[in-house]
C-alpha cells in the first residue's frame, strides 16, 4: 500500500490520463468526460424534441390540416415529450451534477465511476431505440407520453420498443442517482457538513431520492402494459377485473415526483446564481433546505390531481386537492427568498443571471397557473387543454430549460476556461425571454376558450392566438443557435486572455478555488473546508472576507 | 491497509481506469431487447440476437464483477470505498422495493378498488349496465370469467413450504456470515451451500406450483386480474430468488477460492442483504396473495 501510494503521489497525469481519441469518450471513468459527454447528448435531444415542436407548431398555424396527417402529429406530441423529458432536461442535469457535485463538495470523482459511464452510455442506445420507431410499420407512439391504456396499446410495431427504451431509460436515471446520493453522503470533502453544502448539492440530493423511489415504479407500470399486450394478463382489462385507471394511479405516482426531478435542481442552480450576481448570501438558506425536502415528501401525495376527471370518489378529489395547494408553501419561500436575497443587493446583469430571473419570473407565473389547475372544479374545465399545456411549459421551458441555460452559461468559463461572448448572451436571452412568452402565453387564452391539446385541427376562432404560438416557436427555436455558437466558441475558440479561478467575482464555493479551465482531476486529495465553504490553507481561510 | 482516512488522507479513493465494460454491457443488452422485440413483433430477426446478446451480456457482468472482486482482493478499497458499496446496494435494494410496490399497488388496487367499483359499489351505478349481475368477490377473473373457471393455490401446501425455506435459508446465511467473522472458513463455506441448496429447492417448490397451476387448476397469467397480479408477484420474486441464488453461488465459489476476511466482505453482506430483501418479499407475498 505504501508503494501504491508513493506511485500516485507522481505526476498523475500520465497515470490516469484520458486515451485518445473516441475511446476516450466510451470508456471515461471521470466525472468531467462524463458531464460534458450528458451535456452534449441532452442538447442534442433538446434539438430533436424543439424539430419536433415545430412540426407540431407548423401544423398548428392553421385550422384544418396543413403538412402532416393525424396519427403523425400525435406522434410527434408523444415523441417531443419523451425526447424532452428523458433526453433533454434529465440528461441536462445529471451532466451539471456530474460536472459539478464532486467539484462542489471536494470529491475527486462520483462515488461510481463505471457506473456513471454505464448510465451515460445507456442514454444514446436508449434513444436510437425510441426514435427508430419513427420508422417502423404503425409509426412511433401516438398515445401521449402518459402510456394511458387502452389507447397506447393499440401502437405498432413500436411498441415493445417504446417499453424497452422507457426500461432503459430508467436503468439509467436510478444508476445515476444512486451515484448522486453515495457521492453526497460518502464523499464530501471534511468541513464540509451537510448544512454547509452549496444548495445545487442539496436538491439534487432530494432528486437523486426521488428519481430512486420512483423510476422502478415506471418501470413497473410500462411491464404491465407488456404483459397486458402480449401475455395475456389484464391489469387495466375491466373485464378481467382490472382498470385502466389503475394505470394511471401507478403512471402518475411516478410521473408527478417526475416533474419535481425536473424542477429541484433548476431551483438549486437559481439559488446559485441569484447570491452570486446580487453580492449577498443566500437569503434563508437553511429555509431553502428544509423547503427542497418538503417538496419531495409533498410530491408523492399529490399524483391525482393529473387525474380529476377520471371519475375518482370526492374524498380523494378533496384531499389531492388540498394536499397539491400546499406545495405552494414550500415554493413560495423558495421565491420569497429568491427576492430577499437580491433585496438591496449589488445586483449585476451577467447573461447568468438574466436567465436565473427570467427563471423566478416565468416559473412564479407556471406556478400561478398551477395552483388554478389544482382547483378540482376549475380543472374539469381546463383537464386536457392548452391552458395545462401553457402551464407545464412554462414551468418546463422557461423554468428548467433556463435554469440550465443559465447553469451552462455560469459554468462554461469554468469548465472551458474561456468566456462566452457577453454581448451574444444578452441578445439569446432577451429573445428567448420574449419568443417565449410569444409561444406560451397565448395558450393559456386557448386553453381557456377550450381548445384541447393533442387535436391537430381547431376551430377557426382559435387562429390569431394559435399564429402568435407558431411565430414565437420558430422564433425561440432560431434564438437558440445563439446560444450554440455561443457554446462552441467557448469548447473550441481561441484562448485570448486568462480567466481567473473565481470568475465571477461574487461567487462561493469549492469550485471557484480550482483553475479555469478545471483541471482533468481536481480535489483527488480532500480539501479542508471552513466555515464559510472554501478551503481553510494553513489554519485560515484562503479566502477570507 | 490504511485507515479510513476521510481527511487529507493516505489512500486515495480509488477511481477505476477508464473501461469498455459498460458500454459492450448496454450493446449486449440492446441486443437481447432487439430479439424479444423482433419476438413480440416482426419475427425477422430469429433467436440469435436474444442469445448472442444475452451470452454476451453474461460475459461482460462476469468480467466485471470479477474485475471488482480483484481490485478488492487487491487492497485497492478503503473503508471509504467499502462505504461506497454499502451505500449503492442499500439504495440499489431501496429500488427494487418501489419495483414491487407497483405490483403490489396493483393487487391492492383491484382487490379493494377496481373489483368493487365494477361490481356496482359506490355512485358507480354505470358499472351495472355494463357488467349487470356481477358480483365482486376475490378470487377474481373479472366479469368477462377470463380464462375460464379456476381455483387457487391453497397457501398451506407448497407455499408454505416455501416460505420455510426461505426463512431457514436467512437463518443459515447468519450461520454463514458469522461463521466467516470468526474465521471458521469451512463452516461458512458449508452453511453457504446450505443457503444455496434452500434456494434452489425453493425454485424447484416454485415450477412445480406452477405447472401444477397450468394443468390442474387452470390458474394462469390469462385467469384475469387475479391469474395477472399471482403470476406478476411471484414470478418477479422468482426471478430474484433465481439472480439472488446465482449470486450466493458465486460468493460461495469466491469463499473457496479464499477470497474475503473476517472484517472485510463487503461482496458477501451486500449478497446476504440482497437475500434477506427476497426473503421479505415473499412474506409480503405469503401474506397477500397466498393466505389472504
Amino acid at each position: 500500500m505504501a508503494n501504491a501510494h508513493a506511485h500516485d503521489a507522481h505526476d498523475h497525469h500520465d497515470h490516469h490520463g484520458p486515451d485518445k481519441g473516441i475511446m476516450r469518450w466510451i470508456k471515461t471513468t471521470n466525472h468531467k468526460d462524463l458531464g460534458t459527454l450528458y451535456l452534449c447528448f441532452a442538447f442534442t435531444m433538446f434539438f430533436i424534441g424543439g424539430l419536433m415542436s415545430l412540426v407540431i407548431r407548423a401544423e398548428l398555424f392553421q385550422p384544418g390540416l396543413q403538412f402532416v396527417d393525424p396519427e403523425f402529429f400525435n406522434s410527434m406530441t408523444t415523441m417531443h415529450a419523451l425526447v424532452m423529458i428523458f433526453g433533454g432536461v434529465m440528461p441536462a442535469f445529471t451532466g451539471l451534477a456530474n460536472w459539478m457535485v464532486p467539484m462542489m463538495i471536494g470529491a475527486g470523482d462520483l462515488a461510481l465511476p463505471r457506473v456513471n459511464n454505464w448510465g451515460f452510455w445507456i442514454l444514446p442506445f436508449g434513444f436510437a431505440m425510441l426514435l427508430s420507431t419513427l420508422f417502423m410499420p404503425g409509426g412511433a407512439p401516438a398515445g401521449g407520453w402518459t402510456m394511458y391504456p387502452p389507447l397506447v396499446l393499440q401502437t405498432g410495431n413500436a411498441f415493445p420498443m417504446l417499453i424497452f427504451a422507457v426500461h432503459l431509460l430508467g436503468i439509467s436515471s436510478i444508476t445515476g442517482a444512486i451515484n448522486v446520493v453515495v457521492t453526497i453522503l460518502n464523499m464530501r470533502a471534511p468541513g464540509m457538513t451537510l448544512l454547509k453544502m452549496p444548495l445545487f448539492v442539496w436538491t439534487w440530493l432530494i432528486t437523486a431520492y426521488l428519481l430512486i423511489a420512483t423510476m422502478p415504479v415506471l418501470a413497473g407500470a410500462v411491464t404491465m402494459l407488456l404483459t397486458d399486450k402480449y401475455f395475456g394478463t389484464s391489469f387495466f382489462t375491466a373485464s378481467g377485473g382490472g382498470d385502466p385507471v389503475l394505470f394511471q394511479h401507478i403512471f402518475w405516482f411516478f410521473g408527478h415526483p417526475e416533474v419535481y426531478i425536473l424542477i429541484l435542481p433548476a431551483f438549486g442552480i437559481v439559488s446559485t446564481i441569484i447570491p452570486t450576481f446580487a453580492r449577498k448570501p443566500l437569503f434563508g438558506y437553511a429555509s431553502m433546505v428544509y423547503a427542497t425536502a418538503s417538496i419531495g415528501f409533498l410530491s408523492f401525495i399529490v399524483w391525482a390531481h393529473h387525474m380529476f376527471t377520471v371519475g375518482m370518489p370526492l374524498a380523494a378529489e378533496l384531499f389531492f386537492m388540498f394536499s397539491t395547494m400546499l406545495i405552494a408553501v414550500p415554493t413560495g419561500v423558495k421565491v420569497f427568498n429568491w427576492v430577499a436575497t437580491m433585496w438591496r443587493g449589488s445586483m449585476s446583469f451577467e447573461t447568468p443571471m438574466l436567465f436565473a430571473l427570467g427563471f423566478v419570473f416565468l416559473f412564479t407565473m407556471g406556478g400561478f397557473s398551477g395552483l388554478m389547475l389544482a382547483i378540482t372544479p376549475v380543472d374539469f374545465q381546463y383537464h386536457d387543454t392548452y391552458f395545462v399545456v401553457a402551464h407545464f411549459h412554462y414551468v418546463l421551458v422557461p423554468g428548467a430549460v433556463f435554469s440550465i441555460i443559465a447553469a451552462v452559461y455560469y459554468w462554461i468559463p469554468k469548465w472551458t476556461g474561456r468566456m462566452y461572448n457577453e454581448t451574444l448572451g444578452k441578445l439569446h436571452f432577451w429573445l428567448s425571454a420574449i419568443f417565449i412568452n410569444v409561444t406560451f402565453f397565448p395558450q393559456h387564452f386557448l386553453g381557456l376558450a377550450g381548445m384541447q391539446r393533442r387535436v391537430p385541427d381547431y376551430n377557426v376562432m382559435f387562429t390569431d392566438f394559435n399564429q402568435m404560438s407558431t411565430i414565437g416557436a420558430f422564433g425561440f427555436f432560431l434564438a437558440q443557435f445563439l446560444f450554440i455558437g455561443n457554446m462552441l466558441a467557448c469548447m473550441f475558440g481561441k484562448r485570448d486572455g486568462k480567466v481567473p479561478e473565481r470568475v465571477w467575482e461574487g461567487a462561493h464555493g469549492l469550485e471557484w478555488t480550482v483553475a479555469s479551465p478545471a483541471p482533468y482531476h481536481t480535489f483527488e486529495d480532500p480539501p479542508l473546508v471552513g466555515d464559510n465553504g472554501e478551503p481553510v490553507a494553513a489554519g485560515k481561510p484562503a479566502h477570507g472576507h | 491497509m490504511s485507515s479510513p482516512a476521510p481527511a487529507t488522507g493516505q489512500q486515495r479513493y480509488f477511481v477505476p481506469d477508464p473501461s469498455a465494460w459498460p458500454f459492450l454491457l448496454t450493446a449486449g443488452l440492446v441486443t437481447v431487447i432487439l430479439g424479444v422485440w423482433s419476438a413480440l413483433e416482426d419475427k425477422q430477426l430469429g433467436p440469435l440476437p436474444f442469445y448472442l446478446g444475452g451470452f454476451f451480456a453474461a460475459f461482460i457482468i462476469f468480467r466485471w464483477c470479477r474485475g471488482v472482486a480483484l481490485e478488492s482482493e487487491g487492497g485497492k478499497y478503503s473503508k471509504q470505498v467499502d462505504m461506497t458499496y454499502r451505500m449503492g446496494m442499500a439504495w440499489f435494494i431501496f429500488s427494487e422495493v418501489m419495483f414491487f410496490g407497483a405490483f403490489f399497488g396493483a393487487l391492492f388496487y383491484a382487490r379493494e378498488i377496481s373489483l368493487p367499483w365494477i361490481g356496482g359499489e359506490g355512485a358507480k351505478g354505470v358499472a351495472n349496465l355494463l357488467w349487470n349481475g356481477f358480483e365482486a368477490s376475490w378470487p377474481s377473473n373479472g366479469p368477462g370469467n377470463l380464462g375460464g373457471y379456476f381455483q387457487t393455490m391453497s397457501a398451506w401446501g407448497l407455499p408454505f413450504v416455501n416460505t420455510c425455506l426461505l426463512l431457514t435459508s436467512g437463518v443459515t446465511i447468519t450461520m454463514a456470515h458469522h461463521a466467516l467473522k470468526d474465521n471458521k472458513r469451512l463452516a461458512c463455506i458449508l452453511w453457504m451451500w446450505a443457503t444455496v441448496l434452500l434456494g434452489v429447492v425453493f425454485l424447484w417448490c416454485q415450477a412445480t406450483e406452477y405447472i401444477h397451476a397450468y394443468h390442474e387448476l387452470n390458474l394462469t397469467m390469462h385467469s384475469g386480474v387475479y391469474g395477472s397480479t399471482f403470476f406478476m408477484l411471484t414470478g418477479f420474486h422468482g426471478m430474484h430468488v433465481t439472480l439472488g441464488t446465482l449470486m450466493l453461488f458465486i460468493i460461495t465459489c469466491r469463499l473457496m477460492a479464499g477470497h474475503f476476511k473476517p472484517d472485510s466482505h463487503f461482496g458477501f453482506e451486500g449478497v446476504a442483504w440482497y437475500w434477506h430483501f427476497v426473503d421479505v418479499v415473499w412474506i409480503g407475498l405469503f401474506v397477500f396473495v397466498y393466505v389472504l
